[in-house]
């Protein structure tokens, strides 16, 4: 496949693969999919969130779940960084600590597909993010 | 923080508390005049005249879920180790300006790092929220727009499968035709 170097060459690739396509509708109903917000404020950057904020975007994709990945402040747990809170549907959002990538291939794994819990959850008496501001 | 990119990023978070919707980032780079200028703007909510003066100041922060605050002190700190400036202009209710003029040369100036990944994260996890890239160089200009692409593309949002990866492509190739340094390309297919 040749590069694509332009708009015009992006519109063209899409053009062709338009049949098929599985456009997503993620925005319209995050309720039912996958939530996972990756702590994103300077302790966290700091420490590799970035990483995991990728690795987080390619694989729920490759491994085929319906999932959101976006951003969040400082949670406060700058000493367990980098954290994530995944929010399963219809279920309360956890928040794990100490994140790599050994960890967050195990929580998508484990956790997301078949609810087990992994090391590294951070208890809290749960507030979500939204709240607490 | 080992790449100015990702100093980039922290940054930008700023403007996005702040509420921005339009968040221009520029470099412009230039071995002849040997510097390096970095410019975060935002359309957010600015910084109270009272606050900005001690902005830089690790223990100054609005936030509430801690109370110390390390982005812009951090950012300045990389800057002047380069002999470089920083300097934050604000107006309440219209925006922010963070502008870091850094020696080109100088042993101390972090290379940038993966820029395109850090776009990526900022485009995918705030779809709402316009995101204008520019770079300039000695041997060329290149825009991108987050406003531009969708609607040349006609799509409501660029986080759909696959596209992505193709903007990544997309602005890596135009990033390595007018000769960008020190940035770390992932691999493209």
């Amino acid at each position: 496949m040749s590069k694509i170097s332009s708009l015009a060459d992006l519109r063209k690739k899409r053009e062709e693969l338009q049949t098929g396509m599985d456009i997503r509708t993620r925005a319209l109903n995050p309720e039912n999919i996958v939530q996972v917000k990756v702590a994103m404020a300077t302790c966290g950057i700091a420490s590799g969130s970035k990483t995991i904020m990728e690795f987080f975007l390619e694989q729920l994709d490759r491994r085929n779940i319906e999932g959101v990945v976006t951003q969040t402040g400082c949670m406060g747990y700058c000493y367990a960084e980098p954290t994530i809170e995944v929010k399963l549907p219809g279920q309360d959002p956890v928040v794990f600590g100490f994140v790599d990538l050994k960890r967050a291939d195990q929580i998508i794994e484990k956790y997301i597909k078949t609810g087990e819990l992994v090391d590294g959850i951070i208890p809290v008496n749960y507030q979500t993010i939204d709240l607490k501001e | 923080m080992k790449a100015l990119s990702l100093n980039i990023l922290d940054i930008t978070q700023n403007s996005l508390r702040a509420g921005a919707d339009e968040i221009c980032i520029s470099i412009s780079e230039s071995v002849a005049a040997d510097s390096y200028c970095i410019k975060i703007k935002d359309n957010g909510s600015g910084i109270p005249v009272d606050i900005l003066k001690s902005i830089t100041d690790p223990f100054v922060t609005t936030r509430t879920t801690r109370n110390i605050g390390m982005g812009l002190p951090l950012f300045k700190y990389h800057t002047e180790l380069t002999g470089g400036k920083l300097q934050i202009n604000s107006v309440e209710g219209k925006g922010t300006e963070v502008t870091a003029n850094l020696s080109f040369s100088h042993f101390d100036r972090q290379p940038l790092g993966d820029i395109v990944g850090v776009l990526i994260i900022l485009i995918a996890a705030n779809p709402a929220v316009d995101f204008i890239y520019t770079h300039v160089t000695d041997h060329g200009e290149y825009t991108f727009s987050t406003r531009e692409t969708k609607e040349y593309l006609g799509v409501n949002t660029l986080y759909e499968r696959g596209l992505l990866e193709d903007l990544a492509g997309m602005i890596a190739v135009n990033l390595m035709e007018i000769e960008v340094t020190g940035v770390v390309y992932k691999e493209i297919v």
